[in-house]
């Protein structure tokens, strides 16, 4: 009676427990459910639908008539019977490469600039002052305007005739004529990268800010018992336990940059020296009607972006090597 | 090695006074404790020596030095902290050793010095760990090696011992009673809200209660003569019974304390008679309370040999040379009892 008792009673108790882990499970999915459903309808099925596209002859007019063609729109060539051989396609198109400088400069300086000066202005905002809450707040503002608003603002701040930037700049007599700064192909990039900075420094601090708060106070203080000099408390304790957060930061940051199309295409419209991916593949998929190679720049703008995201969280975790966590 | 003075030492956050006038001596190479309850001053009172906080008025000085407007670096100081304060992201060794890389000492010097410190502490196989792969005991020994390896002459400690458990909190004590052993030249300060650790640890200890000093003396001082009621009520464990009322008006005084190890069971000549209404049996020790008509009951504390349970009506007498009396405002009452008897009870009526 007695071990007939003992031995049916766990087994009921193994069998109540995994139950019930496979409720949790199926609870968990249920939840996720309505998630994943909509992440399909709107990324996964028009990125599928895209990928689909860049291998067909699809155009605007003709959405659902396109005849597959390989890799056509990507890279393709034809030997002419003088013996020269002509490459096409996206991947031998000088505009895509322009593009894709363009993206690579743009993004590599402006989230370059915006991590230092966010991080600078973190730690500012990390102290202890009167109104620091007022100034947390107001910080925000830039990254608070819409960025087609804070382009066509700083748009006529830059105007060349009537810009109030040239106005100054003159004032102090820093520059002789009005420089046509969104226009001149010189200083297109210039702009870009201004407007940029300005508008997205506030984000990075504020990333750097929380990741700043996560870091003990006391370490603080033992280090200035030990009279270590503050540049030194930011090389060798700050900037080590602040990584994980700015990690997140650059890498949020990126994406965007990569991606950048509002900002430019209201800013310096049609200047060649600040086009970039999403510029060149809109272009293509809308205004020239050339809907399938427009699907392959806008492709590989997806690949780029993919394989820059796998090395970046590669490099990082062979970087923080044992302390990725604390 | 550094005597240390606090003259009318006093802080203030804004409108709150948190130290108050505190005047103190610490002998270079002792041990002296800082004990008192929580919001007490105690932990602020040790940040003004470290210099991590701003004294607001008053003069400290580390032998006859004024300290007050020196940066923490420069005052030749130590500090182990409640919570380690160990560089999360460094191992053992560098956070050890990253404190003396300013002070111009040679790679050498630097290796010989955290060796030295990480044997005495025995963390000599830990120092390429980090500091979430030690457990909570050797995370205390690693911050106080760090401390350690900077030779300072006064250390101080902030509740080093709160965060671990209770058996580890033994060991590291008798750790640290070691060291001040060991290192004479240094003076250390200790601050703790345990009395027990105080007790233990202490050359002198500092009671402190709302700002300021009630009593500084050696534990045997504070335990046997107690020179305020708030004193003899923080000092010791089990707590001294303290009998007002009619209970003490016939010792004339306001409260009446005794210590319950001072009490004995005498059926022949029972001052307090009453019934066991609840016992603790420690093995070594029986503590017994006894519903004597008190506010509180009345612990008695017995040799394990007694037998006494629950329900018993038991009499008790106080041992009469250990008998404490406190006036109206928590003083103590030096006097004989019987001696001006009229005057102690006016007092009281007023």
């Amino acid at each position: 009676m007695d071990t007939s008792l003992s031995l049916s009673k766990p087994n009921t108790k193994l069998k109540s427990v995994s139950s019930l882990r496979q409720q949790k499970l199926r609870a968990a999915m249920w939840f996720l459910a309505p998630m994943v459903t909509v992440l399909f309808c709107v990324a996964g099925w028009p990125l599928l639908r895209s990928i689909y596209f860049s291998f067909t002859d699809t155009s605007l007019t003709d959405l659902y008539g396109g005849q597959w063609v390989g890799f056509k729109n990507y890279l393709t060539w034809t030997t002419l019977s003088s013996g020269r051989t002509i490459f096409s396609g996206t991947l031998a198109d000088p505009t895509w490469w322009n593009a894709v400088w363009n993206t690579i400069k743009f993004s590599v300086v402006s989230v370059s600039i915006e991590t230092i000066l966010g991080l600078m202005v973190a730690l500012v905002l990390n102290q202890e002052f009167k109104g620091r809450g007022l100034v947390r707040a107001a910080i925000l503002i830039p990254w608070a305007i819409p960025t087609i608003v804070s382009a066509k603002m700083w748009g006529w701040m830059l105007n060349d005739q009537f810009g109030i930037i040239n106005h100054m700049l003159m004032a102090l007599g820093l520059i002789d004529s009005n420089v046509a700064w969104t226009s001149n192909i010189d200083t297109a990039m210039f702009s870009v990268l201004v407007v940029d900075v300005w508008k997205t420094t506030p984000f990075m601090a504020l990333l750097c800010l929380a990741g700043l708060q996560m870091i003990p106070r006391d370490i603080y203080e033992a280090a200035k018992i030990d009279g270590i000099h503050p540049v030194r408390v930011f090389f060798h304790v700050t900037l080590p336990l602040v990584r994980p957060a700015l990690m997140v930061a650059v890498i949020f940051r990126m994406l965007d940059a990569l991606r950048v199309f509002d900002l430019i295409y209201i800013l310096t419209p049609n200047s060649k020296a600040t086009k970039t991916m999403s510029v060149v593949s809109r272009e293509n998929l809308i205004e020239f009607d050339k809907f399938a190679y427009g699907s392959a720049q806008s492709t590989l703008l997806f690949a780029i972006i993919a394989i820059f995201v796998c090395l970046y969280i590669w490099l990082g975790k062979l970087n923080l090597n044992g302390d990725t966590q604390r | 090695m550094a005597q240390i003075q606090l003259a009318n030492i006093s802080k203030h956050f804004g409108k709150t006074e948190v130290i108050r006038e505190v005047n103190l001596n610490i002998k270079a190479g002792e041990l002296m404790v800082f004990v008192g309850p929580s919001g007490s001053g105690k932990s602020t009172l040790l940040r003004l020596i470290c210099g991590l906080e701003e004294i607001s008025s008053g003069e400290l000085t580390f032998d006859g030095e004024s300290m007050n407007n020196k940066v923490p670096s420069e005052r030749g100081i130590s500090m182990v902290f409640q919570s380690y304060a160990l560089y999360p992201h460094m191992d053992v060794y560098k956070n050890m050793a990253f404190g003396l890389k300013l002070a111009k000492s040679s790679p050498e010097d630097i290796r010989e010095r955290v060796m030295n410190a990480a044997k005495m502490l025995q963390i000599d196989h830990l120092l390429d760990r980090l500091p979430k792969q030690l457990s909570g005991g050797q995370r205390q020994r690693v911050a106080i090696g760090r401390a350690i390896v900077r030779n300072p002459r006064v250390f101080l400690f902030d509740e080093p011992l709160s965060n671990l458990d209770a058996s580890l909190r033994v060991a590291t004590r008798l750790e640290i009673a070691k060291i001040h052993h060991e290192m004479k030249s240094a003076t250390m300060i200790y601050v703790t809200h345990d009395q027990v650790e105080a007790m233990t640890l202490a050359d002198r200890i500092c009671v402190l209660n709302n700002g300021e000093v009630e009593q500084v003396g050696t534990p045997e001082e504070l335990y046997h003569s107690p020179n305020s009621l708030f004193v003899a009520k923080f000092i010791g464990s089990p707590a001294m019974n303290l009998l007002e009322g009619d209970f003490a008006k016939d010792y004339q005084c306001q409260t009446l304390g005794i210590r319950p190890e001072h009490l004995v069971i005498d059926p022949n000549e029972a001052t307090w008679q009453g019934a066991v209404i609840h016992t603790e049996n420690l093995g070594s020790d029986l503590y017994i309370y006894l519903d004597i008509g008190s506010d509180s009951p009345l612990l008695v504390r017995l040799s394990d040999q007694q037998k006494v349970s629950k329900g018993e009506i038991v009499g008790v007498r106080p041992k009469w040379d250990h008998l404490h009396r406190f006036d109206q405002h928590g003083k103590p009452i030096s006097a004989p009892i019987g001696a001006e008897p009229s005057t102690v009870l006016e007092t009281q009526s007023a």
